[in-house]
């Protein structure tokens, strides 16, 4: 039976135990979103929906080869490019950003695309040689990353630039770029803070910065998420207060509660043994994630693999962190969890990507 | 060759992406704790503080006011009631759109611009939700008209409170007084004495009289109801329930009836009237004339209305009972007779030459009899009978102001009389001491003599006259004049309010005290008596009294004074005072009529006819109360105040 099923899906291009850390978070998610949105069971209907269309998307880019993909990566990049610099000049503004573009039957954020364009490029760029980047490749990989990440920024998308931003890093990174270069990076980087603190960064942007450092000093106003949120986490305890009966949540006390601060429904709802599973789960994928990209076939396909997995990281480290207060309220879902449309496929989709590089190769060596 | 080399170099690479993939690792590792440290500290180290904070978001205190304790008089007519009243709310959430929804309303039932100005201030203070009153005190008919116009209007509701209503507005006003909104002092008020939490539900408090001394009585204390809102304060479900405990009932020494027939009485005239029982000092009536609708206060008086009734020349608001300060005239000279007498300055005997006026030795200033053309020879009784006034001025002049000053005060002249309502002033007994530290001069012995008539600086309230006479009637046993007579707790429990003896003033001679009161009783039942026209033959009953006229206005000397030439409002005060039946005195009243001329024509038939109503009144309970006896075969131990419990 079970090497059947082995079999089955390793026609079908999955990786077992990924999978299975996956369906357990989504499943996770959907129970805690259904407490979250008050017992919604329409909502929970349109997120079943997406995630079978996340699934599915993932299990079509699992059956394309790394190759392809490879030599697709310039003309992707081209693409995202181009509908970025459309969505500036034509996007639909939705929260004061202008994020959307609308195609009659559709709307999708073409910020999403970038997720996943940015480090195919990268990785395309550094794949040729097998030396560590230095010197024209690495001005040409870096300027490749800014490029998208200040368009998104441009949105303003501060949350989503600063997820483009980490998986081209990552991607040079693990390339092996000298720890020389990194920490003069990170030095360049706190430089280039402070011109972004003052010219790029909207008034709000700038507020929820401020708020982190002190949430009390505006408890009606932006310090209201995290002190709601902080009171959601605190008050769960070890052993939460048990699945939909979360006062935080139920009571509306918690904004965003069924988006970005869902974290909080579940801390509430599950304490911190919960939190200890979820983390588990989580952090499970990423070792699945790095186990992969080490045993990847091609440089190009271990840089991409590794990127996507840090990423992800990201993703539950700055939600996480914003939800219990360490972190800036910058827009960034739960991942797997968080209700939403186009994150949940582009996520869906780079898992599809890390399951190709790896039921590829092993494929190739048989 | 560079095969080789790269291939040295692909393991290299690999080398160095394991490495990554390591450090990777690690991080990933690291970052994972670190967001569980944050967790951890979150929801054990912190759990008690977000628990608590979250125990506060959710759950809120909602106070239930108790119902306020009802008064009644003494026969257990109600006084003051709490009776449902209409008030037309908008809950702003509901309304489609408010501004038309108002112009429905005012043509529907009539709103005043006040009202609707007030309405927009409050909807934009309150949550959306929350109910915001419109109009109060709806009638029946605009109730019965918003109803049937309730189709078209979501989010209009008409709704029932309790509110204060006294049956007795006008007679009860300056004894129970009324509630009305608490205002802010008020507010302040309770805070300094701890009672906010109480009031918390409340939006009422005794503004005056026995409402506002009794306040802590009446109010009860508030229920509370904890509940869970959610994050716009609408509220989801009761969580606990304490319910309120009511106030407590208030039984009143007052006779509602006594109060209307005094009242009565009084007709168009200005003035007040205090009765008392002098066994107990029970307040049997106080009236104050004229008066208002204490109903007019409760919610509110418009502006127009308030400034109508306190700027009319006739003062309904004034509470003239214990706020009122009158010159005794004459009706002090029964307690100068007695201090004359019990000081030992005269004897009944003495007698004295009334030619109509007294002059000080070696002055030329005429102290004036009322009786131009003087009394003759005078005695004690005369004097008290005639109301001679040379008679007293001698007497005053041989007592001297310092012993009448303290002798007066015995009788609780020139101090508050401790009345459980507040506000009563003091009157005055005028003193060397008081004269040096008020004025900066010193006493003149002419001054003596016109405080020897009750004239002058003296003044008094009609409480303190009723009081002192109440206490002339019981032989010099002074008791506090008390209005409440039991209050009655929500377990049913009564406490009765024992007479309080403040003064039981030595005697020197009893039979002093006989002769002033015969000599009061004579000036109803003689015919020389100043008010010897109450005296009717079938009476049944003896009355002991003293008219009184106090100056309003100073006669120049050797000017005549010509009553119909004055005006109205310069006219003498006419005054009261008297207790019956002489023998067994059972009420003790002082009456003053602003601007009523004479004592004997205008005072003392207002206080015979209330003297005539109580003493029959008395008479019928008491046969009553015999009656019961004789039915019943075990002695009963009814008494008047059980009865009036039963009643209630």
């Amino acid at each position: 039976m079970e090497h059947e099923k082995r079999n089955l899906l390793t026609r079908l291009h999955i990786d077992f135990p990924l999978f299975f850390a996956l369906i357990t978070i989504t499943v996770m998610g959907l129970g805690i979103l259904y407490s979250a949105s008050g017992e919604d069971i329409g909502l929970i209907k349109r997120q079943g929906v997406r995630l079978l269309v996340g699934f599915a998307f993932m299990l079509l880019i699992a059956q394309i080869s790394p190759d392809k993909l490879r030599r697709w990566t310039p003309w992707i990049f081209i693409a995202g490019v181009f509908v970025l610099v459309l969505v500036l000049i034509i996007g639909t503004v939705g929260k004061g950003a202008q994020r959307w573009l609308d195609l009659g039957f559709f709307r999708f954020q073409p910020s999403e695309i970038m997720k996943l364009a940015v480090p195919m490029m990268i990785a395309w760029v550094l794949a040729d040689s097998n030396a560590a980047p230095s010197g024209k490749r690495l001005i040409v990989a870096l300027a490749l990353v800014i490029l998208p990440v200040l368009l998104i920024a441009k949105q303003p998308d501060l949350g989503t630039s600063l997820l483009v931003a980490s998986s081209g890093l990552f991607v040079i990174f693990m390339a092996g770029v000298p720890w020389m270069y990194i920490f003069s990076f990170a030095a360049a980087g706190v430089l280039f803070s402070i011109p972004m603190w003052f010219y790029l960064m909207h008034g709000y942007q700038r507020q929820r910065v401020l708020t982190l450092l002190d949430p009390e000093s505006d408890p009606l106003g932006s310090g209201y998420h995290i002190i709601q949120s902080k009171i959601a986490i605190g008050s769960g305890g070890l052993y939460g207060k048990g699945w939909l009966n979360g006062t935080q949540s139920h009571l509306e006390f918690l904004p965003e509660r069924h988006t970005d601060f869902i974290f909080a429904v579940f801390a509430e709802e599950f304490g911190l043994v919960g939190n200890i599973i979820l983390l588990s789960v989580y952090l499970f994928i990423i070792v699945r994630g790095l186990y992969i990209a080490t045993q990847a076939q091609g440089t190009y396909s271990r840089l991409l693999g590794a990127s996507i997995i840090l990423t992800f990281l990201v993703y539950i480290f700055v939600n996480i962190g914003m939800v219990s207060g360490i972190l800036p309220v910058v827009g960034v879902p739960l991942p797997l969890v968080s209700y939403g449309g186009t994150s949940m496929v582009t996520l869906m989709a780079g898992f599809g990507l890390l399951m190709s590089v790896y039921t590829h190769r092993r494929m190739l060596a048989n | 060759m560079p095969k080789r080399l790269q291939l040295k170099d692909h393991f290299r690479e690999i080398k160095v992406f394991n490495n990554r993939s390591v450090v990777s690792l690690l991080i990933s590792i690291c970052f994972i704790l670190i967001l569980l440290g944050r967790l951890m500290y979150l929801q054990v180290n912190s759990h008690e503080h977000f628990t608590t904070l979250s125990h506060n978001n959710r759950v809120s205190v909602q106070a239930i006011p108790p119902t306020r304790g009802l008064i009644y008089d003494r026969n257990g007519v109600i006084l003051a009631e709490n009776l449902p009243s209409y008030t037309l709310q908008v809950i702003p959430e509901k309304v489609k759109n408010l501004d038309k929804t108002l112009t429905i309303l005012a043509e529907l039932v009539e709103i005043e611009e006040e009202d609707i100005s007030r309405f927009k201030k409050v909807v934009k203070r309150k949550h959306r939700f929350e109910k915001v009153p419109l109009k109060f005190h709806l009638n029946d008919k605009e109730v019965a008209v918003l109803a049937s116009n309730r189709y078209r209007l979501p989010g209009v509701d008409v709704e029932a409170q309790l509110t204060r209503h006294y049956p007795f507005g006008k007679e009860t006003a300056h004894i129970a007084g009324y509630v009305g909104r608490i205002n802010e002092k008020e507010l302040k008020n309770l805070g300094k004495e701890g009672k906010t939490s109480n009031y918390s539900g409340t939006n009422h408090i005794g503004k005056l009289g026995v409402e506002r001394s009794y306040e802590d009585i009446l109010h009860g204390t508030v229920g509370i109801q904890q509940v869970e809102t959610n994050v716009r304060g609408r509220v989801l479900r009761v969580l606990k329930r304490e319910p309120p405990i009511p106030g407590e009932d208030i039984y009143l020494n007052i006779d509602i009836k006594l109060q209307q027939v005094a009242m009565q009485a009084f007709g168009e005239e200005q003035g007040a009237l205090v009765a008392i029982d002098p066994n107990n000092g029970h307040v049997l009536s106080m009236v104050s004339m004229p008066t208002y609708n204490a109903n007019l206060f409760v919610n509110g008086i418009g502006v127009k209305k308030y400034k109508e009734l306190n700027t009319s020349s006739s003062r309904p608001l004034f509470n003239r009972t214990i706020l009122g300060s009158y010159p005794p005239g004459s009706t002090s000279k029964p307690f100068m007779a007695l201090a004359g007498l019990e000081l030992g300055q005269i004897s009944r005997e003495d007698k004295i030459y009334c030619p109509g006026f007294y002059r000080l030795k070696g002055k030329d200033h005429k102290y004036r009899d009322w009786k131009k053309w003087g009394h003759g020879k005078t005695d004690m009784y005369k004097a008290v009978v005639e109301s001679c006034d040379v008679y007293f001025y001698d007497l005053a002049y041989r007592l001297g102001i310092d012993k009448m000053h303290h002798f007066l005060s015995l009788f609780g002249f020139g101090q508050r009389s401790g009345i459980d309502v507040p506000g009563e002033r003091s009157g005055l007994v005028p003193s060397r001491e008081w004269k040096r530290k008020v004025k900066g001069q010193v006493w003149f012995p002419g001054e003596t003599l016109i405080a020897g008539i009750g004239q002058g600086y003296m003044l008094v309230t009609p409480l303190q006259l009723a009081s002192a006479t109440a206490t002339l009637a019981k032989d010099g046993e002074r008791y506090k004049p008390q209005l409440v007579k039991a209050i009655i707790s929500s377990d049913k429990s009564k406490k009765q309010i024992e007479p309080d003896l403040v003064a039981n003033i030595p005697k020197n001679r009893s039979h002093n005290w006989d002769d002033v009161i015969r000599a009061m009783k004579d000036v109803v039942h003689s015919a020389r008596g100043t008010a010897r026209r109450l005296n009717k033959p079938d009476m049944g009953y003896t009355i002991a009294g003293k008219t009184g006229t106090a100056q309003v206005f100073t006669v120049a000397q050797d000017a005549e004074y010509k009553e119909e030439e004055l005006a109205k409002k310069l006219r003498d005060h006419a005054l009261f005072i008297a207790f019956a039946p002489v023998q067994n005195p059972q009420i003790a009243i002082a009456v003053i009529v602003e601007n009523g001329g004479h004592g004997g024509s205008v005072a003392a038939p207002i206080a015979g006819k209330v003297i005539e109503y109580y003493l029959n009144s008395l008479q019928q309970s008491q046969d009553s109360l015999a009656e019961d006896k004789l039915l019943e075969p075990q002695p009963s131990t009814l008494n008047h105040s059980s009865n009036m419990v039963s009643n209630g």
